[in-house]
C-alpha cells in the first residue's frame, strides 16, 4: 500500500492536475482521487421488496463493527443521492447492506443493482454496537430494523458460546420477515440464541408493557437491550424502559452513610438506533435567502426545507450523512444569519457555530461557509 | 466576490436600460420582457430533461480524453521513432483541446454541478492550463459573463493587449495589434494566466495586495507543475528510450497546437463582424430580457459539423452559451434552433459563420483597429 502511494505521488509529476487514480479509473472504476467507491460483487434478494448487496470497497474503507452503518451513494437520473444503510453481515466479513424498497434511493438499490455496479461510499460509523464485555442481551426489532441487529447476531452467536441473546422480531407477516429462515436456523444450531417472532397481522401491534415483554423474555430486566425499528416502535420501547427506571427510582432508598444503593432487580440499559426523525418544527415559519459563500450561490429557501436539500438543489457540494441529525457529517459553519433546528424549533445564530444542515432550515437570511 | 447587483436574479424587474442598444431599438419594453420569458422557458425545458444521458455524455468525454492523454503521452515516450512522435503529438494535442474546452471550460462554468459528483464539479476541478481554475473563474465567469462586451467593464475585449473595438481609444501602441495577436496565439495559455492576475486592476487600486499575493502564489505553484509535467518529467522519462529531446518537441507542439486552436475559437466568440459592444448606459437598468438581448447580439457562433462543435467545446454555440452559461454543453445544439428562431422573430441579429470566415473577420478587425480612426486623426492633427 505504502509503495503504491509513493508511486502515485511520483507519477503525479506526469499527471498533474489529475492524479494517478484518475487514470487508473480508466481500467478499474473503484479508483478515484476524491470519492471512496465500491464494486458490487453479489446481489441476493431476501423478501419480495428487499435485497442484500455485497460490495468490495476501495482504499479508504475500514472494517465495520457489528451494528454500524455506512453512507451509500447512487445516481438517480444522473444526480448523486446519498442515504445511510446498516451493514447486515458479520464483522470481519466483506461488507453488505440489506435494503428494503421504501424510497427513491432504496428502490434503485433493490431493483436495479447488479454485480459490477459502482457504489459511492463513506466508511462505516455509528455507536449502535455490541457491548465491550459479553453479557445477556435482548434485541427488539421491527421491520428492516433487524438489519444492524442481524450483523450483531451473526458476529456474536456462532463465535461466542458464552453469549446469550434473545431476539424479539416484529414483522407484519412471515413473508415480510427479513432473515427469518437464517434466524431460525441459527436458533436451532446455537443454544445461546432465542428468537421470538411477532407477526402483527396475527397478533396485532407489539405492546410495550412489562407483562408482554416478560411473556416473551422473562428475564428482560437483567439484559442489556438494543432496539431498532420505526419511530413509534422505538418511542414505545423507550417509554417502557423510562417507566421502569422511574419505578425503581421510587423504590430505591439510597443508603447515605455508605453511598451504596439497595440492590434489587435493576432494569438494564436500552440502546436505540433510529431510522427517521420528526422534522416538523419548521412548519409555518418563514425562511430566507441562503448564501453559500465559497460556492458563490444564493437561493431563496422556505422555513421547513433542510439547508442540505436547498444546497444540493442549487448544485452545491454539500457534505451529508444520515440526513436525520445523528451523524454530524453535514456540519457547516454559520457565517451570519439564523437557522431553526427542525426537530426542536430551537434557533441558532452564533457566527462560527457548526450547523447540522440536514435538520436545520433558514430562519431569515443565512450565510454558510461553504 | 464583487457586487450582486448584476446577477440575473437582481436585474431590474421591469422598465428598460438608460439606452437600449441600436440592434434592439425597435423593441418595446413589453416585447423585451416577453423575449426574456421565452428564453427562460427554453432554459427550463432543458433543466426538465437534463439527467442520466447527460451525465453519461460527460463521463464518456472525460474517459475518451483521459485515454487519449494516457496514450498520447505514453506514445511520446518513444518519440525518437517518427510515427510515435506524430501519433503521440496528435493524440496529446487532441486530449489537451478536449480537456480545456469541452471539459474544463464547461465544468468550471458549473454546467455539471447538478450531478453532485465531487469529481466533476466547478468547485473542485483543476485544468491542464497554466492559469489556476479559480482565478480564471473570477475573470471569466464573474466578470466577462456578467459584463459581456461592455466597454470599460469587460476586459476580455482585447485582454488589455489588443484594441478590439473602435470605442477603445487609439494609442500608438496599438500599431502592433496584428503582431501582438500573432505572438499571443501560440502562447495563449500564458497570456491568459497573465491576464487573470489582473495587473491593471491592481495598479488602479481595484485589487488588494493580499488578493494579488494569493493569486501570484497560486499561479506560481501551477506554473511549476504545468511546466515540469510537459517540459521536464515527460522528456525525462522519455530519455529512458533515448527520446528525451523528441518528447520535449512533442509536448511543446501539443501545447502550441492547443493554444492556436483555443485562441482562434475564443476570438470568434465576440470579435467577428456583426457582434455589438455596449456602453455602461446600455446596461444601466437592464431587465432580464435586456440582459439576454445583450448576450445574443454581443456574441457570434461558428457553424460546422458535430465534430467541429465538439472540438470547440461547443463554444461554437457562443450565443447559446452566453444566454445559458450553466446549461450542459451537449444541449447547446438543440437550444440553438430555438434561440435562432427567437432572434429572427424579434428582428435581432444572430451572427454565425464557418470558422475560416469568422477567423478572417476577427483578423481583419485586428488589422483595421491597429490604425487610428480617420475622423479622430483629422480632429487631433
Amino acid at each position: 500500500m505504502i509503495r503504491f502511494r509513493k508511486l502515485a505521488r511520483a507519477t503525479a509529476a506526469l499527471t498533474t492536475p489529475l492524479t494517478a487514480e484518475d487514470f487508473l479509473a480508466l481500467f478499474n472504476p473503484v479508483y478515484s482521487s476524491r470519492q471512496l467507491r465500491g464494486i458490487v460483487t453479489r446481489v441476493e434478494h431476501e423478501t419480495e421488496d428487499s435485497a442484500t448487496i455485497y460490495f468490495r470497497p476501495g482504499h479508504g474503507w475500514h472494517a465495520h463493527q457489528a451494528g454500524q452503518w455506512a453512507r451509500i451513494g447512487v445516481e438517480l437520473n444522473g444526480v448523486r443521492q446519498w442515504r445511510s444503510y446498516s451493514l447486515s453481515n458479520a464483522a470481519g466479513h466483506d461488507p453488505a447492506i440489506t435494503v428494503t424498497d421504501a424510497g427513491s434511493v432504496s428502490h434503485v438499490l433493490v431493483r436495479d443493482t447488479k454485480p459490477g455496479d459502482v457504489l459511492f461510499l463513506a466508511p462505516p460509523q455509528g455507536d449502535f454496537v455490541l457491548p465491550e464485555h459479553p453479557r445477556s442481551l435482548l434485541m427488539l426489532t421491527a421491520g428492516s430494523g433487524i438489519t444492524p441487529v442481524m450483523s450483531m447476531i451473526r458476529t456474536l452467536v456462532p463465535r461466542r458460546p458464552d453469549a446469550n441473546v434473545v431476539l424479539i422480531n416484529s414483522n407484519s407477516t412471515p413473508e415480510k420477515s427479513l432473515f427469518r429462515e437464517e434466524l431460525d436456523e441459527l436458533a436451532d444450531q446455537f443454544p445461546n440464541l432465542t428468537v421470538r417472532h411477532w407477526f402483527t397481522s396475527a397478533r396485532g401491534r407489539l405492546q410495550f408493557t412489562a407483562q408482554t415483554i416478560a411473556d416473551l423474555c422473562p428475564d428482560w430486566r437483567t439484559r442489556a437491550a438494543y432496539a431498532c425499528g420505526p419511530e413509534g416502535f422505538l418511542d414505545d420501547a423507550e417509554e417502557l424502559w423510562e417507566r421502569e427506571a422511574a419505578l425503581e427510582q421510587s423504590r430505591t432508598v439510597p443508603d447515605v452513610t455508605t453511598g451504596a444503593e439497595t440492590q434489587g432487580v435493576r432494569t438494564g440499559t436500552l440502546t436505540i438506533e433510529r431510522f427517521s426523525t420528526d422534522l416538523t418544527a419548521g412548519d409555518g415559519h418563514d425562511g430566507g435567502l441562503v448564501t453559500f459563500e465559497q460556492s458563490d450561490r444564493e437561493v431563496q429557501a422556505d422555513g421547513d426545507t433542510p439547508l442540505l436539500d436547498i444546497g444540493e438543489d442549487a448544485g452545491v457540494l454539500m457534505p451529508s450523512g444520515c440526513r436525520m441529525g445523528i451523524c454530524h457529517s453535514c456540519l457547516i459553519p454559520l457565517r451570519a444569519g439564523q437557522v431553526r433546528d427542525l426537530r426542536s424549533g430551537e434557533l441558532h445564530n452564533t457566527p462560527g457555530q457548526l450547523i447540522q444542515t440536514c435538520v436545520s432550515a433558514a430562519a431569515g437570511p443565512v450565510n454558510l461557509d461553504l | 466576490m464583487t457586487t450582486t447587483a448584476t446577477r440575473p436574479g437582481a436585474l431590474a424587474a421591469s422598465g428598460h436600460p438608460l439606452v437600449r442598444p441600436d440592434a434592439a431599438k425597435h423593441l418595446t419594453d413589453e416585447q423585451v420582457e416577453e423575449l426574456g420569458r421565452e428564453l427562460d422557458a427554453v432554459r427550463d425545458e432543458v433543466l426538465a430533461k437534463r439527467g442520466a444521458t447527460d451525465a453519461a455524455y460527460i463521463r464518456r468525454v472525460i474517459k475518451l480524453q483521459r485515454s487519449l492523454e494516457f496514450a498520447g503521452r505514453g506514445t511520446l515516450l518513444f518519440a525518437k521513432y517518427k510515427p510515435a512522435f506524430f501519433a503521440g503529438t496528435a493524440m496529446l494535442s487532441l486530449a489537451k483541446i478536449m480537456e480545456n474546452m469541452e471539459i474544463g471550460h464547461n465544468v468550471l462554468h458549473g454546467q455539471w454541478d447538478w450531478m453532485r459528483d465531487p469529481d466533476i464539479h466547478s468547485t473542485t476541478w483543476e485544468w491542464d492550463f497554466v492559469t489556476p481554475a479559480r482565478s480564471w473563474q473570477h475573470t471569466h465567469n464573474d466578470l466577462h459573463h456578467r459584463w459581456t462586451n461592455v466597454i470599460g467593464k469587460d476586459r476580455d475585449i482585447g485582454y488589455n493587449l489588443l484594441r478590439m473595438d473602435p470605442d477603445q481609444p487609439w494609442k500608438p501602441f496599438n500599431l502592433g495589434n496584428p503582431l501582438y495577436n500573432a505572438i499571443l496565439a501560440p502562447v495563449f495559455e500564458w497570456g491568459i494566466a497573465l491576464y487573470d492576475l489582473e495587473i491593471p486592476e491592481y495598479k488602479e487600486g481595484l485589487k488588494s495586495k493580499e488578493d494579488m499575493n494569493r493569486d501570484l502564489k497560486a499561479v506560481g505553484v501551477k506554473v511549476v507543475k504545468q511546466f515540469s509535467k510537459d517540459y521536464a518529467a515527460t522528456p525525462a522519462v522519455a530519455m529512458l528510450t533515448g527520446s528525451g529531446k523528441q518528447a520535449l518537441y512533442g509536448t511543446l507542439a501539443a501545447n502550441a497546437i492547443r493554444n492556436f486552436w483555443a485562441h482562434a475559437v475564443i476570438f470568434c466568440g465576440h470579435f467577428p463582424d456583426g457582434t455589438d459592444t455596449f456602453t455602461e448606459e446600455e446596461v444601466d437598468g437592464e431587465t432580464r430580457g435586456d440582459w439576454y438581448v445583450r448576450q445574443m447580439i454581443g456574441s457570434a457562433n461558428i457553424s460546422g459539423s458535430k465534430l467541429m462543435h465538439f472540438m470547440t467545446g461547443n463554444l461554437s454555440h457562443q450565443i447559446e452559451h452566453h444566454c445559458f452559461p450553466d446549461l450542459p454543453s451537449n444541449r447547446y445544439a438543440e437550444v440553438a434552433v430555438k434561440v435562432r428562431e427567437i432572434c429572427n422573430r424579434y428582428g435581432l441579429p444572430y451572427t454565425t459563420g464557418p470558422l475560416p470566415k469568422q477567423v478572417g473577420s476577427t483578423w481583419a478587425k485586428i488589422f483595421k483597429l491597429a490604425l487610428p480612426p480617420r475622423k479622430a486623426k483629422a480632429a487631433t492633427a
